[in-house]
């Protein structure tokens, strides 16, 4: 019967082998904008030349100007683009013949260098003829970053702790509209931000008791509450707000607070170290959120609750508890960003004014893989983004400023969708604990 | 420390699932929990382990009466559990695993991880562990995740040890490696309560054993006691332990599978160049510790994995490649590791459940529109034949018991005309009576000629009903041995060895 037996007495290896699974997704990306590259910057392209401005006339250090020609910068990015195509394209066939880790290092850089080349092109391109504000273009996208941050900074916590937060837009909204008439009424800008963080985390109460203790999908409470937040604030912005607006509307702000020496390093300092209290409030939350997370007490023991809160459970960690704190935890974060809005950048609150920026700081969540830091830089690219069509606006481009409205949007569907792909979350993300 | 239970009593709404349980464990003792899946054994031990509250009746450690609110009483009292399914975080190290909900910190509120390193490797070496405080735990083998439980909980200063059915998901080599950690354990005086439905564990490492039925203890028992006596204690009457089975006449071959690969999402080859046949009137039975390749073998011999090489026929006919539909229209009979997910669709009735794969046409669809009295009177029959014990067809299938619920699956397949019948583990969590019946069932469609493969991590099931068995590990067959082979030989084989003997 038994006409089969084995070849030999070795033993079967320990390991699985691994096999090659070649993904095109990159080398086809990159190859459409090369294409696109050739057509806007080559056949498309325009005369004249661009000015990056470096420094402006207040700073201390004084950069020289950098003056780029319109044509032969577009010719020359775009021949240096199809030869990082013709790189990534070569690093996907020759596959596994070269090393996991060598691959993904030269894949990498190549990206980065990618997109530095095309943004670099586009502007030039795109302001032909006209100067572009380097610092400007830098700090507006921390200014427009900001809020995102935070929102996103509160998405990874309540993720990271097991409890989707869509709501995120409804705790900037609520923050916003209670920053704003609490330091009208008080003319504290202070007390403004103590009711922000308040009002985010009443809006994060709703979403824990529904979505923990009522075990209602936190998906549809999230959206629910941004609904609700939104025609809430409206009402009372045209009802209370309108009828005083000196009174509950004029909400004072903060001061810009230049940090000495730091805010003079050319570029760097204007766009990093004048800025208001919020701002610094948020390089501390993103230091804090990181090193919270991955090294002290709270943030082990909010991971274990979020990835396997069965097994936190049998170690003593009031799993329930722990997810009620902290998304509050993640409501008063976000309540900050929404104070943002009204103690920053304008001084009073306006209908709908975060405009969907809780669900840009969403997908900053999930495009930085529910890391701090990583989610972070997402926010500061979709910043960018947003930026660089007010500034390109202003210079006036050649691109119709219909289509640049889009270019936040387009960012994120690009990055979300092409770069990310399937991204693990927390394993207990969005799932209720039910104890039996 | 002196465990004591006395009148423990828990309700799950209607269901008593421990009725007054008395239970004493002495110190320097490992005593047996011993019961078929459903007796009540594992809600026992959330009961001691604070994760449910009694409803009567009292805990008491060295003859003080505890109060657990959650496990962490439980723990801080000095109680750990292994449990059966791992409550690690496969995302974290050891060392965080071992440290986490009494986590030491340094100045600034920081993780003092060197100080949860050095914990693990003092117990590690203390048993001869050797496990690495800085791997991540999903990247170890299960018999090394266990070593992690178990230093968790001594870490913790545990005087009372809990393991819930600890040998499932090991290789017989790893069980007695286990067996003697539990000794060892025993001999510094930890108490220790080992929960199992498996004869040979019990009787080889207890000192004591308890008997658990339907909830109330029904008697102790000797580890000298037989086999027979310990399995007619613990299913309440005399079973058959070996299934009757003649020998096999194995006919032409059936099935051809060759150099079969399966490729996961992460480019693993987690089947490995595979190549078997099964011959009309055989039993191939594919043997192994769970997680060495069998589920993604038998997925992609129905047509349910996206990346195969190589090749799969049955008689002239080629599988590979040909949607499930196909597959099952081929003839192949199916029965899922995982009934309640891949096997049922709890909501819907039995009768519907019947009908599931064949929803396209005769005999149970007509223009368009479903036979329902044609469906009912066979499902009226097919609940009588295999005997599965319902109020009616009507009843959804989730409400029905592991056991019964199986046999819907198997009446299902069953009654079409098969060329094929693949079982994946087709006796899991099924009570003895109910495992008895589904062994014959596989022994009858033998003797009908059907080729049949069962796949099992139960070596008892394998050697029960295999006439040949194929061993995997890693997603390589590490060979195909005759039926009466050593329970030793084929325990080296699941981890991966080729005794000479094999070869010869």
């Amino acid at each position: 019967m038994s006409t089969i037996t084995t070849p030999d007495t070795t033993p079967v290896s320990g390991t699985l082998e691994s096999t090659e699974i070649r993904s095109w997704k990159a080398p086809i990306a990159l190859g459409i904008f090369v294409v696109v590259a050739a057509v806007l910057f080559v056949v498309a392209g325009r005369d004249g030349a661009t000015t990056f401005r470096l420094s402006s006339d207040t700073d201390l250090v004084q950069l020289a100007d950098w003056v780029l020609p319109a044509r032969g910068t577009g010719l020359t990015v775009t021949v240096l683009l199809a030869l990082l195509a013709a790189v990534v394209v070569g690093l996907t066939v020759a596959g596994s013949r070269l090393g996991s880790r060598a691959r993904r290092a030269i894949l990498a850089v190549s990206i980065v260098a990618f997109t530095f080349l095309f943004l670099l092109a586009f502007l030039t391109w795109a302001a032909a003829g006209a100067a572009i504000p380097v610092t400007g273009l830098l700090l507006g996208t921390v200014s427009l970053s900001a809020p995102l941050i935070f929102g996103a900074l509160g998405g990874v916590i309540s993720e990271r702790v097991g409890v989707v937060n869509v709501a995120i837009e409804g705790q900037l909204l609520a923050g916003a509209f209670c920053a704003a008439l609490v330091a009208s009424i008080t003319g504290n800008p202070f007390a403004g931000l103590i009711a922000a963080m308040v009002a985010g985390v009443l809006v994060s109460f709703v979403l824990a008791a529904f979505s923990i203790k009522y075990l209602v999908d936190q998906v549809i409470v999230g959206v629910v509450l941004n609904v609700l937040v939104l025609g809430l604030t409206s009402f009372l912005y045209s009802t209370v707000l309108s009828q005083d607006t000196a009174g509950l509307n004029t909400a004072p702000r903060f001061p810009r607070f230049p940090i000495p020496v730091l805010s003079d390093i050319p570029v760097v300092g204007p766009v990093l170290f004048r800025q208001t209290l919020i701002v610094y409030l948020m390089y501390i939350a993103v230091i804090a959120v990181y090193v919270g997370l991955f090294h002290t007490k709270w943030g082990l023991r909010l991971r274990a609750v979020g990835e396997h809160p069965q097994a936190a459970d049998t170690v003593g960690i009031r799993v329930n508890a722990t997810r009620f704190w902290n998304v509050s935890l993640a409501g008063a974060v976000a309540g900050l960003g929404g104070a943002y809005f009204t103690l920053d950048s304008v001084s009073s609150f306006g209908k709908d004014m975060t405009a969907g920026a809780g669900f840009i700081a969403l997908a900053a969540v999930i495009f930085g893989r529910w890391n701090p830091i990583r989610a972070t830089f997402a926010a500061l690219l979709f910043g960018f983004a947003t930026n660089l069509q007010n500034v390109l606006g202003a210079i006036g481009s050649p691109v119709p400023s219909e289509f640049m409205l889009m270019l936040p949007y387009l960012v994120t569907i690009l990055a979300v969708a092409g770069l990310v792909g399937y991204a693990r979350g927390p394993a207990a993300s969005g799932k209720p604990y039910i104890k039996s | 420390m002196q465990l004591e239970l006395r009148g423990i009593t828990k309700r799950f709404g209607a269901l008593t699932a421990n009725d007054h349980i008395d239970l004493v464990v002495a110190p320097g003792e490992i005593h047996c929990l011993l019961g078929e899946n459903g007796a009540g054994k594992s809600t026992l031990m959330n009961v001691l382990y604070g994760l449910y509250q009694a409803d009567e009746g009292e805990i008491l450690l060295d003859d003080d009466v505890q109060h657990f609110e959650g496990p962490g009483d439980a723990m801080r009292a000095g109680i750990g559990m292994v449990h059966q399914h791992f409550m690690l975080i496969p995302v974290f190290t050891v060392a965080e695993n071992v440290m986490l909900g009494h986590e030491e910190t340094t100045f600034g509120g920081r993780l003092n991880l060197d100080a949860a390193r050095a914990r693990v490797r003092e117990i590690s070496d203390r048993f001869g562990f050797s496990v690495d405080p800085d791997a991540l735990v999903g990247d170890l083998p299960v018999g090394v995740q266990q070593r992690v439980e178990i230093i968790k909980a001594l870490s913790r200063d545990a005087q009372v040890l809990v393991f819930d059915e600890p040998t499932a998901v090991l290789t017989p080599q790893e069980t007695d490696e286990l067996m003697t950690i539990m000794r060892q354990l025993r001999d510094e005086g930890t108490s220790i309560v080992f929960i199992t439905h498996k004869l040979r564990e019990v009787r080889e490492v207890a000192d004591r054993i308890t008997v658990i039925r339907l909830g109330k203890v029904v008697g102790e028992a000797q580890p000298t006691a037989s086999n027979s006596e310990l399995a007619a204690l613990m299913v309440g009457r005399a079973v058959e332990l070996v299934v009757q089975k003649g020998p096999a006449s194995p006919g032409q071959p059936a099935l051809v599978v060759e150099h079969l690969d399966v490729i996961d999402a992460n480019g693993l080859k987690v089947v490995n160049d595979v190549s078997f046949t099964v011959r009309e009137g055989e039993i191939l039975a594919i043997a192994g510790v769970q997680g060495n390749g069998q589920t993604e073998l038998t997925e992609a011999i129905m047509g349910l994995q996206p990346r195969v090489n190589g090749r799969v026929s049955l008689g002239s006919e080629t599988l590979t490649g040909l949607s499930v539909r196909r597959v099952l229209d081929a003839g192949v009979g199916f029965v899922p590791e995982d009934r309640t997910h891949d096997g049922l669709v709890g909501e819907f009735t039995i009768a519907e459940n019947l009908m599931l794969d064949r929803s396209h046409g005769e005999p149970f669809v007509a223009r368009g529109s479903l036979r329902r009295d044609h469906l009912d009177e066979f499902a009226e029959e097919k609940k009588k034949e295999f005997d599965i014990r319902a109020p009616s067809i009507q009843t959804a299938a989730g409400r029905l018991s592991g056991g019964n619920q199986q046999k819907v699956v198997l009446a299902r397949e069953m009654s079409r005309d098969l060329r094929l019948l693949i079982a994946a583990q087709p006796t899991r969590g099924i009570d003895v009576g109910s495992i008895e019946f589904v062994h014959k069932r596989m022994i009858e469609t033998r003797d009908a000629g059907i080729p049949v493969i069962v796949v099992s991590t139960e070596l008892d099931e394998v050697v029960a009903l295999a006439d040949r068995i194929a061993v995997m590990y890693r997603g390589s067959i590490v060979g195909i041995v005759p039926g009466d082979t050593p329970r030793d030989v084929l325990g080296l084989m699941m981890a991966g060895e080729r005794p000479a003997e094999v070869a010869a």
